[in-house]
């Protein structure tokens, strides 16, 4: 196998065996777009609760939310795109409420880079003046010690337990590629969690033996990453551009749970009752989410 | 080819880039969206736009399915680097807050307490980041009283000119908030002390019918101008870019007038 002698694969039952109640838990993706669903789908599986989850956020969130599993929201929004507003987040949010941090999308990039350099924190302007700051009064100002004097926001890190990311391949050293259009801040959210988990529609034995002329495409290097498990349709009911689509049909069967008496239980008893190939089974199986069409903007 | 009220919201807000330069147009809707594009293809082919993805292009893409049409990227724009470019302030972002107070502070966050929403939205998203670094304009579908608040916007997404929301030694030099185009009319922040002025009245449309559909005062120009038609190429430019007409269903128009005209007072609640 590889010269290192590294095999990182595991399950996702293997990653959600390292977590604990109560850890801060980011997730990469942005929206509904390549969101590592296999991984989360294993955490409503489990008996984890009590989590802080950081994300822009997409289904993920709702469904976590929707289980019991969350005592804090970190996020720069929660949306399904098409859907602008995240049926399950909604219904969380305007009922029984969850404790959140509504933070700006570019603030959120800006704590997790402040944790992935080991800085108690990052000046920024942005955040100041709106009610970013006054819903978050444990965010502090810095003046600045130069002759402009400047007063700043001090974004203090998010430092992450955890990190759940998903991405077109990687290989069992751990080094990834995200061939989508788009990175967004998987990097970002592997930099600043003290253990990265990445799920993969591809698994390699080395990236550099079966995709060295796409290694531009890797955007965080492996010694963030603690395991990778293999999860062909893993993104699923997001998208994992330029593979598949994400499924909107299944977007509005979730969403329509939210405004049912055991709405969720009825989506859990359906969806997650077995196993991940059980899973793509009930979801129309590789033949349809492998053709589900990407969005047009 | 006839106009559309849509169709001169689209030629109005397209005024907003006017003078800007080399700039990163967002046009956040499906209304912004047209009104960059067609800037672009005429006073200001400059401007930089995306495909409303991750990839800058310099011909605007036609909203909706594309049939053969193939976008040619010119260059790449990721989130990531979008955030480079509002923080470096060389951006103009057309949106739409669903509230807006006397100060241009915007919300799209939720309704009611922020602590237990009445009805959640979008959240901030980049609302602060974008509203404190570079230029802002608005487009409200349905001018109303419930979209311009009389009292401050439940959640202060975005900033303003509310002296009360800026500490001491905050730097407030790059807050610049442009155009407000509506279904009523165009304003800007030109009054008196930033002060939202009308600009140009749509045909039809009243100072009076404008000032009862707004919660709070409103200074306007001396001679209040009708809003300009859309001229045929506009129009033409307009067809082609929006091809599946889905800005028709962005204003609902009242059946059976004219082109323009609303019934008075239909704007003043909803």
């Amino acid at each position: 196998m590889a010269a290192t002698g590294l095999n990182k694969q595991t399950t996702a039952d293997g990653v959600v065996a390292q977590l604990r109640d109560a850890m801060t838990v980011g997730v990469g993706g942005w929206g509904p777009r390549r969101k590592p669903m296999a991984l989360v789908r294993a955490i409503l599986r489990s008996n984890l609760k009590d989590l802080t989850v950081v994300a822009y956020g997409g289904p993920e969130i709702g469904m976590l939310c929707a289980a019991g599993k969350v005592s804090k929201l970190v996020y720069g929004f929660v949306s399904l795109d098409a859907m602008p507003i995240e049926p399950w987040f909604k219904k969380i949010r305007e009922t029984t409420g969850v404790e959140v941090v509504e933070l700006d999308e570019g603030l959120l990039q800006w704590g997790l880079r402040a944790a992935g350099m080991r800085l108690p924190f990052l000046p920024t302007r942005v955040g100041l003046g709106t009610d970013v700051t006054r819903f978050n009064p444990q965010f502090k100002t810095i003046t600045s010690p130069y002759a402009d004097g400047e007063v700043l926001l001090a974004m203090p890190a998010l430092k992450l337990d955890a990190a759940l990311l998903h991405v077109d391949v990687a290989d069992r050293l751990g080094n990834t590629q995200i061939h989508g259009p788009d990175p967004y801040f998987d990097d970002l959210f592997a930099r600043a969690a003290a253990k990265c988990f990445v799920s993969c529609e591809v698994l390699t034995d080395r990236l550099d033996l079966s995709h060295a002329a796409t290694a531009k495409a890797n955007t965080f290097e492996r010694s963030l990453v603690s395991n990778v498990v293999h999860a062909p349709y893993g993104a699923h009911p997001t998208s994992c551009a330029p593979h598949y689509g994400w499924d909107m049909d299944h977007f509005k069967r979730y969403a329509a749970g939210a405004g049912e008496e055991g709405g969720w239980q009825k989506y859990a008893d359906e969806f997650l009752a077995g196993d991940e190939i059980g899973y793509l089974g009930k979801v129309g199986g590789a033949e349809r989410v492998g053709k589900l069409p990407l969005p047009v903007f | 080819m006839t106009a559309t009220l849509a169709d001169l919201c689209i030629v109005a807000a397209s005024e907003a880039w006017r003078g800007d330069g080399e700039v990163l147009a967002s046009g956040i809707g499906i209304v912004p969206r047209l009104a960059v594009g067609l800037a672009k293809l005429t006073y200001a082919p400059e401007l930089m736009m995306t495909d409303s993805e991750a990839y800058l292009v310099e011909e605007p893409i036609p909203l909706g399915p594309r049939g053969n049409y193939q976008p040619q990227y010119a260059g790449w724009m990721p989130f990531s680097r979008v955030f480079d470019v509002v923080w470096n302030g060389r951006r103009h972002a057309m949106v739409t807050p669903s509230q807006i107070d006397r100060w241009g502070q915007g919300n799209i966050s939720c309704i009611g307490d922020f602590r237990k929403p009445k009805a959640q939205m979008l959240g901030v998203r980049g609302f602060p980041g974008n509203s404190i670094n570079h230029a802002n304009s608005m487009f409200v579908p349905m001018h109303s009283t419930r979209a311009f608040t009389e009292k401050e916007v439940d959640v202060v997404g975005s900033v303003g000119y509310n002296a009360a929301r800026w500490p001491q030694g905050v730097n407030r030099d790059f807050v610049d908030l442009r155009l407000i185009v509506t279904d009523l009319c165009v304003m800007d922040f030109g009054g008196p002390d930033h002060q939202v002025r009308v600009r140009s009245l749509h045909p039809g449309v009243t100072f009076e019918q404008v000032q009862a559909a707004t919660g709070f005062p409103l200074a306007q120009m001396a001679a209040l101008p009708v809003t300009p038609a859309p001229t045929a190429e506009q129009l033409a430019i307009i067809q082609r870019l929006d091809p599946h007409n889905l800005r028709a269903s962005v204003i609902k128009e009242k059946k059976g007038s004219d082109d323009f005209s609303r019934a008075a007072g239909a704007a003043g609640g909803r």
